[in-house]
Order: C-alpha cells, then structure tokens, then sequence
C-alpha cells in the first residue's frame, strides 16, 4: 500500500518543522545576545564556544524544573493550551514555499510541504487558531491575572487580524491568487526587471508588518504578558516545559510570520538575475539546464532564509527599542488607524489596477 | 506665585504631522539601538580579564614580617583600639628563649583575628601600627566563603609567609588540627 503522504512531500514537511524547531531554538539565543549588543553587554558567551551551547542550557533548565500545577485548574486544558500554542505555530509552516524546483532524473520537488491553491487562508486560519492556545491558558490557570492577559491577548488579537487580512486583501488583488508558490513566481519573470511586492504595496507592507508584531505578542504589542501589570499574563501559572512550549511557540511565530513576510512581499525565494545566472551557466559552463536550475533553487532557498532572519533581526531589534503601548492606545491603533488605512489601501490598490498602474 | 526668576513657561504645543504619524520617531528609536548595537561594550569578563585596583584600593589584611623573617606584632593592641568597627582581636604573650628568630620583640601575639565581615577596610589600624606590621594589601581581596566563621582571619592566614611565593595559597580554612593546636595555645594564655 503507497500512502502518497508518505512520499517526498512528507520529507519536506519533516525538515521543515525540524527546520522551524532548530530556528526557533536559536532565535531565544539571538534574543538574548541582540539584547545584549543593542544594551552594551556581551551576553551568553560561557556555554560552549561564544555560548552556542546556551539553548540547550536553557532546555535543561526547563525539563529539570518543577512541574506546578495550580489548585482548582483544569488539568486536560492547562496541559493543551501550550501544546495547541505549538501545533499551531508548527503547522502554518507547512505551506511556506521555501525553495523552487528540484529536478532529479525527470522527477520535479518542489522545496515546499503541501503545494495548495488556498496557502494563504491555510496561513491565516492556523494562526488566527493560534489565540486559542493562549485563551485556553490563561482560563484554564484558575488565575484572575492570567485571565485578562488571555483577555487582552484575544482582544488584541482578533483587532490586528482584521487589519492584517485587509492589508493581504490588497496583495490578492494584485496577484489573483492565494496560493504562496504562485504569488512568489509573480514576483519575478524571465528577462524582466524583478518588482517585489513591496514596490508596488508600500502601505500594505507596514500594515502587515505592525499587524505582525501583533500577531506573534511582540513588543510593542506584548501585552498579554506583561510583568508590571500582569504579574505575568497568561503564562503566569505555568512552569518547566509548559512555559517553554509557550516560549518557544512565540519563535516558530516569529519564524512563520517572517516567512510569509520574505513571501509574499519580498520575493521569497527569487532573488535578482537568477534567470541570467542559469543561463550563464547553462551557455558559458556547459551545465544542463536542470542542474543549473537545481542550483539556483538552492540559491534561492539560501536567499529566502537571509530575508527571514533578516526579519527575525528585525523584530528582535524593534523588541529592545520599543516601550509597550498602553492597552488603549493599542486598540485605537488597531481599530482606528490601521483599519481605515488597510481599507484606503485596498481602494487605492483597485484604482491603480483600475488604471493599470500595476 | 512666583518664587523665583529662574521659572521657565512650559508650552505643550499641538504635535506636528510627523510626530503623530510616529514612524519616524520609530526609525530614531532603531537608529539609536543600532548604533549601540556596533559600540564597544563596557563589560569585564571578570576570571579572565580583572579591573585592575586603583592606586588607594586597600584589600585584605596581612601581618608583615622583618627583614629577618621574625613576626613585627608586638600585640600591642594599638591597631585594635584604632579599629572604628571593633573587628581586631588579640592575645598577647611573652617570647620564650630560643624564639628571638620568631619575633622581634619580647612580646608578640599569640592569636591575632579580624573579623572580615565586620572589617571596613578603612586602614585605620595601618594607620596606628607603630611596628609597621598590619598592612592593607593594594592587589587582593577576602574571599567570599560559605560559612561566617570562616571570615574570621586568624593567624594562619594574616602573617605573610616566609616565602612570598606562598602568598597566593594563603587564604585557607584551619584544618582541624590546627584549630586545636591555636586552641591549645589560647588557653595556655
């Protein structure tokens, strides 16, 4: 019996979440050494060499710690929150385009997990279930603090999806298309100059990207946790790994969001002249057309991973710089500035097409 | 009510466009971290690389001896009554014949203490030592220990060593015999 889950795709899928996990375990030491650098300090550098070894400190800390859990909580559910944090957080990688095509012996890969038409609502309906997790944290610690850290997180989060869906509207309008593979190619053709979708969705982009920040708890959105405030917000019942998997949900976050970022407004896995560089290779080297296409789409792959920590630098950096905003001036952002601006953008988008600017 | 002339009128002025649009107040923000982000950084990786000790520093205590090896103390208890906080103890003794190549003068100490945790290290007791003996070490500091009894320094650890290549093994606990024998030697005075 051939399962055709079972095939190359699955393989992908694997390195993949390996991919994501491994990233995710590096961005808490990038973390804490950007913050460093950007405060003036040297930061983790005792653990192996230049403290390479400092995650896996880190996770030994957080296997070996207690296991707490609090009087009156509902144990099924505060053990599901952080799992459903990461599932969510893992899955939405599935559908990330992370290279082109791979051609061995007439058999064509595509460096991607599923290849679907509806990529980006797949995108969006993973993260969105995403709240649920921190929702289902924070109610199931038994914990007043812990429930309006839950509160504010869903809050805030439904409030920025709707900005986040309307600034993608707009990106939709251009591309015809939810599918991440094909929006990608768009972003470049053979013998023509390459227009990302930057250029052409200057507005769109800041949207996305403050919806972003958002979206993945990050300062200057990280309200739902917030220690001053919230003695520690919807995690603030949770210990050992518990934690860790919430933690640790918020990387793959940052990591999937980056992804979709490099994708959809950044070319993904295009890069400039690639379609020159192949035929170079192909007329001047003498390669065939297939190899020269297998190394470009690594190239590519390579190209893809630098926009996404790219991003993930970025993030880290606006994290150590920003103040968080106070949970008012949070949602009149949300609702009544970066709503009205997403809708102006999409009327904006459909007028230049209507004129066939873009 | 005006109290003095150096008042200054505070305004708050309507915020321009680029305020409120506040990214650029962001990209300021970023550039600023940025710039730290390349500064050299003002940590000292403490084992390997010390701060080196100002010119006054003075550190922990030792009890010097004379060109000849033989202990200065005389235990004349200046030092102690010099002590703002009340950290030097002794007992004095008389030297023994056959002890001239020990101590220089009649009477030397027979158990000397400071107590490092009420020490300030002020260098007061320096100060009031007429045998130059008691000396603030400009280099080296007291321990951190585990235990509260073992700050306090006897003997064994403040007489600097006949040979100065010992000096950085000083600093020890007593071990159990040499407890006993101090011991010993306390009540016989």
């Amino acid at each position: 019996m051939e399962l055709p889950a079972l095939g190359w795709q699955s393989i992908v899928i694997f390195v993949v979440f390996a991919l994501s996990l491994l990233i995710a375990t590096y961005c808490t030491y990038a973390e804490r050494v950007i913050a460093a650098f950007l405060q003036d300090r040297v930061g983790p550098d005792r653990a192996g060499p230049y403290g390479l070894a400092q995650p896996l400190a880190d996770a030994v800390k957080m296997f070996t710690k207690e296991e707490f859990f609090p009087g009156g909580a509902n144990k099924a559910l505060f053990v599901f929150g952080p799992c459903l944090a990461m599932i969510t957080a893992l899955m939405s990688s599935a559908v990330i385009p992370f290279g082109n095509i791979m051609n061995f012996g007439n058999n064509l890969f595509f460096l991607q997990g599923i290849e679907v038409n509806i990529g980006m609502l797949w995108v969006f309906g993973v993260v969105s279930l995403g709240v649920y997790g921190v929702m289902i944290g924070g109610w199931a610690s038994n914990n007043k603090f812990s429930l309006l850290g839950a509160i504010r997180a869903a809050s805030q989060n439904i409030s920025y999806e709707l900005a986040m869906g309307m600034a993608l509207i707009a990106v939709l309008m251009i591309s015809g298309t939810l599918s991440l593979r094909e929006i990608t190619l768009q972003q470049s053709a053979a013998g023509e100059w390459h227009v990302w979708n930057i250029v052409k969705q200057p507005l769109g982009f800041i949207i996305f990207l403050v919806c972003a920040f958002a979206e993945t708890n990050r300062t200057p959105f990280d309200l739902p946790e917030c220690e001053t405030e919230l003695v520690g917000g919807y995690h603030t019942e949770y210990s050992s790994m518990k934690l860790g998997l919430y933690l640790f949900s918020e990387y793959v976050n940052i990591f999937v969001v980056s992804a979709v970022m490099s994708v959809l407004y950044f070319g993904g896995f295009n890069f400039p002249f690639q379609y020159e560089l192949r035929d170079w290779f192909v007329s001047n080297q003498g390669w065939e057309l297939a190899s020269a296409q297998n190394l470009i789409t690594l190239l590519g792959t390579v190209g893809l991973f630098l926009k996404i920590f790219a991003f993930i630098f970025f993030f880290m950096w606006i994290r150590w710089t920003l103040p968080r905003f106070r949970y008012d001036q949070l949602m009149r952002l949300g609702w009544t500035i970066l709503i009205p601006l997403a809708v102006f953008n999409i009327i904006l988008t459909g007028g230049l097409i209507l004129f066939g600017v873009i | 009510m005006q109290l003095t002339n150096r008042a200054k009128k505070l305004e708050k002025k309507p915020m321009t466009l680029a305020e409120r649009a506040y990214l650029p107040a962001i990209f300021q923000g970023l550039s600023i971290t940025m710039r730290h982000f390349f500064m050299k950084k003002a940590t000292v990786r403490y084992p390997e690389e010390v701060r080196p000790f100002s010119n006054t520093f003075r550190g922990l205590h030792v009890l010097k001896r004379d060109e000849q090896g033989r202990e200065r103390c005389t235990a004349c208890g200046l030092c102690a009554v010099a002590c703002p906080a009340e950290a030097i103890t002794m007992v004095a003794g008389e030297r023994k014949k056959g002890e001239e190549g020990l101590y220089r003068e009649e009477k030397y100490a027979i158990s000397y203490e400071i107590n490092m945790l009420r020490c300030i290290f002020c260098g007061l007791c320096e100060e009031a030592c007429p045998k130059a003996a008691v000396y603030l070490q400009p280099d080296k500091m007291a321990p951190p220990r585990y235990e509260r009894d073992e700050f306090i320094y006897g003997k064994d650890r403040l007489v600097e060593p006949v040979s100065p290549d010992e000096r950085s093994v000083r600093g020890i606990q007593l071990t159990a015999d040499q407890a006993t024998t101090l011991r010993g030697k306390l009540q016989q005075a």
